[in-house]
C-alpha cells in the first residue's frame, strides 16, 4: 500500500494546527475557545438566536469555515472524521449563546447524534435552550421510509446557507427551526468516489477501490454506496446519480431548485463543470429550472476524488434565504 | 480489589487500548472509516492522565474519572459510548471502598443498559453491545471477582466472533449491508481488550 503524500508536521497535531490556521485566515472575525475545537463568530448581536453547526474535522472548509456573516455563529469541530465531544460542543454553545437559545444543525451520524444529545442535556441543566436539526440528504444511504438512516453530506451546505439567513433575520426560535426543517426536508444528494482519501494520523486510505473502479453513492467517509462498478463516462455517472435523486424528490415541471456540486477533495473543476453540463441537460429535459448554481469544494473528505450532486427544491421563503448574501472563510455568495 | 488496585487495573486497561491502536484502526477500515483506534487512543490517553492524578481513590472515582476523560477527549461515537460505559457503570460503585464480584457484575449490567440507551441499539446489530451485553450476563455467575472478570472476558471474546456473522444495521457500517459480513466489529474488539486486561489484573 502506497502512503499518500500529505503536507503535515506531527500528524497527531494536524487538526489543532489546521484550526489555528483557520482562525488566522479569518482575520479576527472568528475566535476559538483556547485549546478546543469550539469556534465562534466575534460579532454576534445580543438577543440573536444562535446557530451552531459541527462535526468531525477533515472535511474542510466545513464546518469551521462556515462560521460567518449570514451563516453559522459557531462550530464545534472534532478530530478528523470524529464527532466533537460534549465538552467542545458545550464550550462552543456557551460562546455563541445570546440568551435566546441555540439551534444545533449537524449531519446525521451516530457519533454526532450522541455527542450533541449529551451536550443538549448538559446545557439544559444550565438553563440554555437548544433545538436539534439533523441533515439527512444522502439518498444512497437508505430508502425514503428510513429517513433517519440517511447520512448528512454536502446538502448540508445549502441547509446551513438557509439556516444562517433565517437565524439572522428572524427572532423567534420556533419560526427559524420551521424554516430550517423545511430546507432539510427539501434537499437530496448523492455522491460518487473515484479514489479514496486517507487519514492524516494513520496515513492509510479509508477504503480500498481498484484503479479502474468507482463507487456510486459512497458517503463522505467512504461508507458504502449503491454499487461498485468499472469506471464509466462523466455523463453515465451523472445519469446514475440524478435518477435516484430526482426519484426521491417529487419535482414537477416548472419547479425551481438550487443546485450544488461538491468536490470531495481531489477532483478538478474541469470535471465538475462537465458534470454540471449533464445535470442541466437532465433538468432541462424534465422542465426543472435552476435558480442558482454552486460548484466547489465545501464538504471534502481529505484527498478523496469524486463529487456529489445536491438539489434543494425551492419555494419563495427558501429562495429568499438562499439569495441572502453571505460570507465566511469557506463559503461566500452575493 | 481496593481503589488503588482498580486504579492500577484501569491504567493497564488504558495502556492495552493504546497499544492496540493499529489493530483497532485496521479492524475499522474493513467496515468503517479506519479511525476507531486513534479515537480510542485519544480517549484512553486522557483517561490515563485523569486516573494518574487521583490520590487514594475509591473504585467509583477511578471509573468516573476514566469515563469523563474518554467522553471529553475521545470524540466520535466511540468517545460517547465508552465514556458512557464507565460513567454510568461508576454510579453503582458509589459508597463502596472495594470492587467485588457483585459490584463488577452490577457495573457491567448498568453500563450495558446505559450504552444501549445512548446509542439506541440492542444486541444483534454488530456493535460493541454484542460483546458488552453477554459479558454483563456472564459476569453475574462469578463467585469471586477473578471468576466474574474471567467469565466476562470470555463472553466478550465470543461476542466479538459473533459480530463476524452479523449484518451491521447502525453506524457508518450500516450501508455496507451484506458486505459487512465476515468482519468483526471494532468496538466489540475494544470491549474484549478492556475485559481481557481486567481479567489479567484480577
Amino acid at each position: 500500500m502506497k502512503t499518500p503524500k500529505k503536507i503535515l508536521n506531527e500528524p497527531r497535531q494536524a487538526t489543532a494546527e489546521m484550526m489555528e490556521g483557520l482562525i488566522l485566515a479569518n482575520d479576527g472575525r472568528v475566535g476559538r475557545v483556547e485549546g478546543t475545537g469550539a469556534l465562534f463568530r466575534t460579532a454576534i448581536p445580543d438577543g440573536k438566536v444562535a446557530l451552531l453547526i459541527g462535526g468531525g474535522s477533515g472535511h474542510e472548509p466545513i464546518f469551521g469555515g462556515f462560521v460567518g456573516h449570514n451563516l453559522a455563529d459557531g462550530a464545534a469541530c472534532g478530530e478528523v472524521f470524529a464527532a466533537p465531544g460534549p465538552d467542545t460542543i458545550c464550550e462552543a454553545a456557551r460562546a455563541v449563546h445570546r440568551g435566546k437559545g441555540i439551534i444545533f444543525l449537524y449531519c446525521n451520524y451516530a457519533g454526532d447524534n450522541m455527542n450533541f444529545d449529551i451536550a443538549a442535556e448538559l446545557l439544559g441543566d444550565e438553563g440554555i435552550e437548544t433545538r436539534t436539526i439533523r441533515v439527512r440528504d444522502d439518498v444512497a444511504a437508505a430508502p425514503p421510509e428510513r429517513m433517519d438512516d440517511r447520512r448528512g453530506i454536502a446538502g448540508a451546505v445549502l441547509v446551513v446557507k438557509v439556516a444562517g439567513g433565517a437565524a439572522t433575520e428572524l427572532k423567534d426560535i420556533a419560526e427559524i427551526e420551521r424554516i430550517i426543517r423545511k430546507a432539510e426536508a427539501n434537499v437530496r444528494s448523492m455522491g460518487v468516489a473515484v479514489s479514496a482519501g486517507s487519514l492524516p494520523e494513520t496515513g492509510k486510505p479509508t477504503f480500498e477501490l481498484g484503479d479502474d473502479e468507482i463507487e456510486v453513492g459512497m458517503g463522505a467517509h467512504g461508507e458504502a454506496g449503491v454499487k461498485r462498478q468499472k469506471m464509466v463516462s462523466a455523463d453515465d455517472i451523472t445519469n446514475q446519480m440524478m435518477e435516484p435523486i430526482l426519484g426521491d424528490m417529487a419535482l414537477a415541471k416548472g419547479d425551481e431548485v438550487v443546485l450544488l456540486i461538491n468536490n470531495l477533495g481531489a477532483s478538478t473543476m474541469m470535471e465538475l463543470l462537465i458534470v454540471n453540463r449533464r445535470v442541466r441537460q437532465i433538468l432541462t429535459r424534465d422542465g426543472i429550472a435552476v435558480h442558482r448554481t454552486f460548484i466547489g469544494p465545501w464538504f471534502t473528505s481529505q484527498e478523496m476524488a469524486g463529487f456529489s450532486i445536491s438539489l434543494m427544491k425551492l419555494d419563495a421563503e427558501l429562495k429568499r434565504y438562499i439569495d441572502l448574501p453571505s460570507s465566511s472563510f469557506g463559503f461566500s455568495s452575493l | 480489589m481496593t481503589g488503588d488496585d482498580v486504579k492500577a487495573m484501569m491504567l493497564a486497561v488504558a495502556q492495552a487500548i493504546i497499544d492496540n491502536v493499529d489493530v483497532l484502526s485496521e479492524a475499522d477500515r474493513a467496515t468503517g472509516d479506519g479511525d476507531h483506534g486513534v479515537g480510542m487512543r485519544r480517549g484512553f490517553e486522557a483517561a490515563q492522565d485523569a486516573i494518574m492524578a487521583l490520590q487514594s481513590p475509591t473504585p467509583e472515582q477511578v471509573m468516573k474519572a476514566a469515563g469523563t476523560a474518554i467522553m471529553a477527549k475521545g470524540g466520535g461515537a466511540s468517545g460517547a459510548i465508552f465514556g458512557t460505559l464507565f460513567r454510568a457503570g461508576s454510579k453503582v460503585l458509589e459508597g463502596k471502598d472495594r470492587l467485588d464480584a457483585a459490584g463488577f457484575a452490577q457495573f457491567l449490567a448498568v453500563a450495558s443498559e446505559a450504552v444501549q440507551k445512548r446509542g439506541g441499539v440492542i444486541t444483534g446489530q454488530k456493535t460493541m453491545v454484542d460483546a458488552l451485553a453477554p459479558a454483563a450476563v456472564a459476569s453475574a455467575d462469578g463467585s469471586s471477582l477473578a471468576e466474574s472478570m474471567s467469565r466476562a472476558a470470555q463472553a466478550a471474546e465470543a461476542g466479538v466472533e459473533a459480530t463476524r456473522h452479523m449484518l451491521a444495521t447502525t453506524g457508518k457500517a450500516r450501508s455496507l449491508g451484506e458486505r459487512s459480513l465476515g468482519h468483526i466489529d471494532p468496538g466489540a474488539l475494544s470491549v474484549s481488550i478492556i475485559l481481557r486486561t481486567m481479567r489479567d489484573r484480577a
